[in-house]
């Protein structure tokens, strides 16, 4: 793809009816690099990537895949994109080799190579042994596979996978983690979604975030996190006591104020060095005669990046841990797209 | 896992232009649909219970109160109308599958590959009459068994089959459209099967059309359930073809002409919500 970026996105808008999606949305993956684009429920996330990969045409700004336009070149951007959407995508009345095999066949993969393929893939996801059951017998988690999977059957050079640890324990997560790593390092363009800033920062050379249509920040896990300063140690307050002289006794501690939420009795303070800056804390606690109910050093979430970039929380009660309550039952999903 | 053979190989693929490029599509999509049709457990019941059932019990339950002139056996006059009856509500079924893989995302997934645009839909419709052939061969073996038997001959056998066939595509492609259109797989389903009730129980499915009142007369006599019943029926039981077999070639090219286009448009437009 030579020095063409793989993907770039000018000014896209898209609007539903009277709910903007993308309001004027800018964003480029160099050929061979990872883009996550983080955001909540409703960012626009799944709207972008439907855009990229020629489902749908923006309302305005232009889009570019290896240099052909996403709207007017669409038949020759899909011999070069894999997709694996926001739904495992499989038809569940045929087997997993079935499923690969169509799709190599629908890819334009002849029946010699599809069948090879589709077997290689199996291997590669750990699907082997459920090859000859119907998809709608796999867990949520093989089904996520196999998903990954058929958007790997062409072997595409730029692939847009919308959250695709979605649904899978912590074993398929570090699983996929790994394979996308390698599919990186051997020169595949990615641009992934997600709501969790632990799988941008472990897959993404470059991390997007985006909230109600635009793009709100953009760089590095290291430049991101520099700016939403680092860790975060919170200090939970005992049963009927006020937290506002926890916050006053850790003045000057952190890396910023410390940010206090009297309703549920928690100061959030953000720190540069956690374990390093433990003993003043426990010394200014003491000094001051304070007790807490809790206190723990904790990596920032997408509700800190929120806070710190937006001000504001993020929209939907993001979860810290990626494995943690599934919410992409039909309703949400439908609310996300809005 | 290990993604050493991800990027690996370097797939052989077939040049993505010309027709049997389309119609390699097209065979591949038919192929799933047809998968489908034998391990899907409400696909199966209405390409053989039904079919059955309509059969058995209109001849038994009608057959003794209705007695159409110049036909010894109620069911030599009853089968052309079911297999339009029986095809019709077998096409429900494709509206409901294509609005569930709008909502489960297999239209993304189909949409993002470099294939033909018609592919999906037509590989449907293509499965469909594989489908309306079983179900034919299977109600004429039981209608011959309860009496039925064609009086014109092999060649009208045959032609009423294919135009059965071609009745069927039709309401395949209609279905199709209705399922992009509605989007939600129950509504889908119904949104195709209330229509075809009303407009067979207004037409000679059942009854002679001179036996209904005046006004309903003349909407059986318009009817395209009528007309295409009518042009079966004259090829299974003998008498003049040639006009009703021409009105009911125009009806079904009609109705193709409209829901073929406006189903792959709809199609290349559409995404999961």
């Amino acid at each position: 793809m030579g020095e063409q970026p793989a993907i770039r996105a000018e000014g896209l808008h898209k609007r539903f009816g009277a709910v903007p999606a993308l309001a004027g949305a800018d964003l480029q993956v160099p050929a061979g690099g990872v883009v996550a684009v983080l955001g909540p429920n409703g960012a626009g996330k799944t709207t972008l990537v439907r855009i990229l990969s020629t489902l749908l045409p923006p309302d305005a700004g232009r889009a570019w895949v290896a240099g052909l336009d996403v709207v007017r070149q669409a038949a020759a951007v899909r011999q070069l994109i894999g997709l694996s959407g926001q739904y495992a995508a499989v038809d569940g009345y045929l087997t997993g080799r079935e499923n690969l095999r169509m799709i190599g066949r629908l890819s334009g993969l002849r029946r010699a190579a599809a069948r090879r393929r589709a077997d290689e893939l199996l291997e590669l996801f750990d699907l082997t042994g459920a090859a000859r059951r119907t998809a709608r017998t796999y867990s949520g988690g093989m089904r996520r596979r196999l998903d990954v999977a058929a958007s790997l059957v062409a072997a595409p050079p730029v692939l847009f996978l919308d959250e695709p640890t979605t649904g899978l324990d912590p074993r398929g997560r570090f699983g996929l983690w790994t394979l996308l790593g390698e599919l990186a390092a051997e020169g595949t363009s990615l641009l992934l979604t997600t709501q969790y800033l632990e799988e941008a920062d472990r897959l993404a050379d470059t991390i997007v975030v985006i909230d109600a249509g635009r793009v709100i920040a953009a760089g590095t896990a290291e430049a991101l996190k520099t700016r939403i300063g680092g860790d975060r140690l919170e200090l939970q307050a005992r049963p009927g006591d006020d937290p506002r002289p926890l916050a006053a006794a850790l003045a000057g501690l952190g890396s910023g104020p410390a940010a206090v939420h009297a309703e549920t009795g928690r100061v959030i303070l953000p720190v540069t060095d956690g374990p390093g800056i433990l003993p003043a804390v426990a010394t200014r606690l003491a000094a001051n005669n304070l007790r807490v109910a809790d206190l723990a050093l904790r990596r920032p979430t997408l509700d800190d990046v929120f806070l710190t970039l937006t001000g504001q929380a993020a929209a939907s009660p993001a979860q810290a841990d990626p494995a943690g309550e599934q919410r992409h039952d039909r309703d949400a999903a439908a609310a996300r797209t809005a | 896992m290990t993604a050493a053979a991800a990027t690996a190989v370097a797939p052989v693929t077939a040049r993505a232009d010309g027709l049997g490029w389309v119609l390699a599509n097209i065979a591949t999509v038919t192929g799933r649909n047809l998968h489908r049709l034998v391990r899907v457990p409400t696909l199966a019941a209405f390409a053989t219970a039904q079919p059955v059932m309509f059969v058995l019990l209109f001849t038994y339950a009608f057959g003794g109160a209705i007695h159409p002139p110049g036909v010894e056996h109620y069911v030599d006059y009853l089968l052309p109308g079911l297999y339009v009856l029986t095809i019709a509500f077998g096409a429900s079924q494709t509206g409901v599958a294509v609005a569930e893989d709008l909502t489960t995302g297999m239209i993304d997934r189909f949409r993002a590959l470099p294939m033909a645009r018609s592919a999906v839909l037509a590989g449907r419709a293509a499965a469909d009459t594989v489908r309306n052939l079983f179900v034919l061969a299977l109600m004429t073996a039981v209608g011959t068994a309860v009496g039925f038997r064609f009086h014109a001959g092999p060649a009208a056998a045959a032609g009423a089959i294919g135009l059965a066939l071609l009745v069927g595509l039709a309401f395949s492609w209609i279905n199709a459209l209705i399922g992009l259109l509605v989007r939600d797989p129950e509504a889908a389903g119904l949104a195709g099967l209330l229509p075809v009730i009303a407009l067979v129980f207004t037409s000679s499915t059942f009854v002679p059309v001179a036996t209904m009142p005046g006004w309903l007369q003349a909407l059986a006599n318009v009817n395209p359930v009528t007309v295409t019943v009518d042009a079966l029926r004259a090829l299974c039981l003998g008498g003049p073809t040639a006009a009703p077999v021409w009105q009911a070639l125009a009806w079904i090219g009609g109705l193709l002409a409209v829901t073929v286009p406006a189903a792959v448009l709809r199609y290349q437009r559409t995404t999961a919500s």
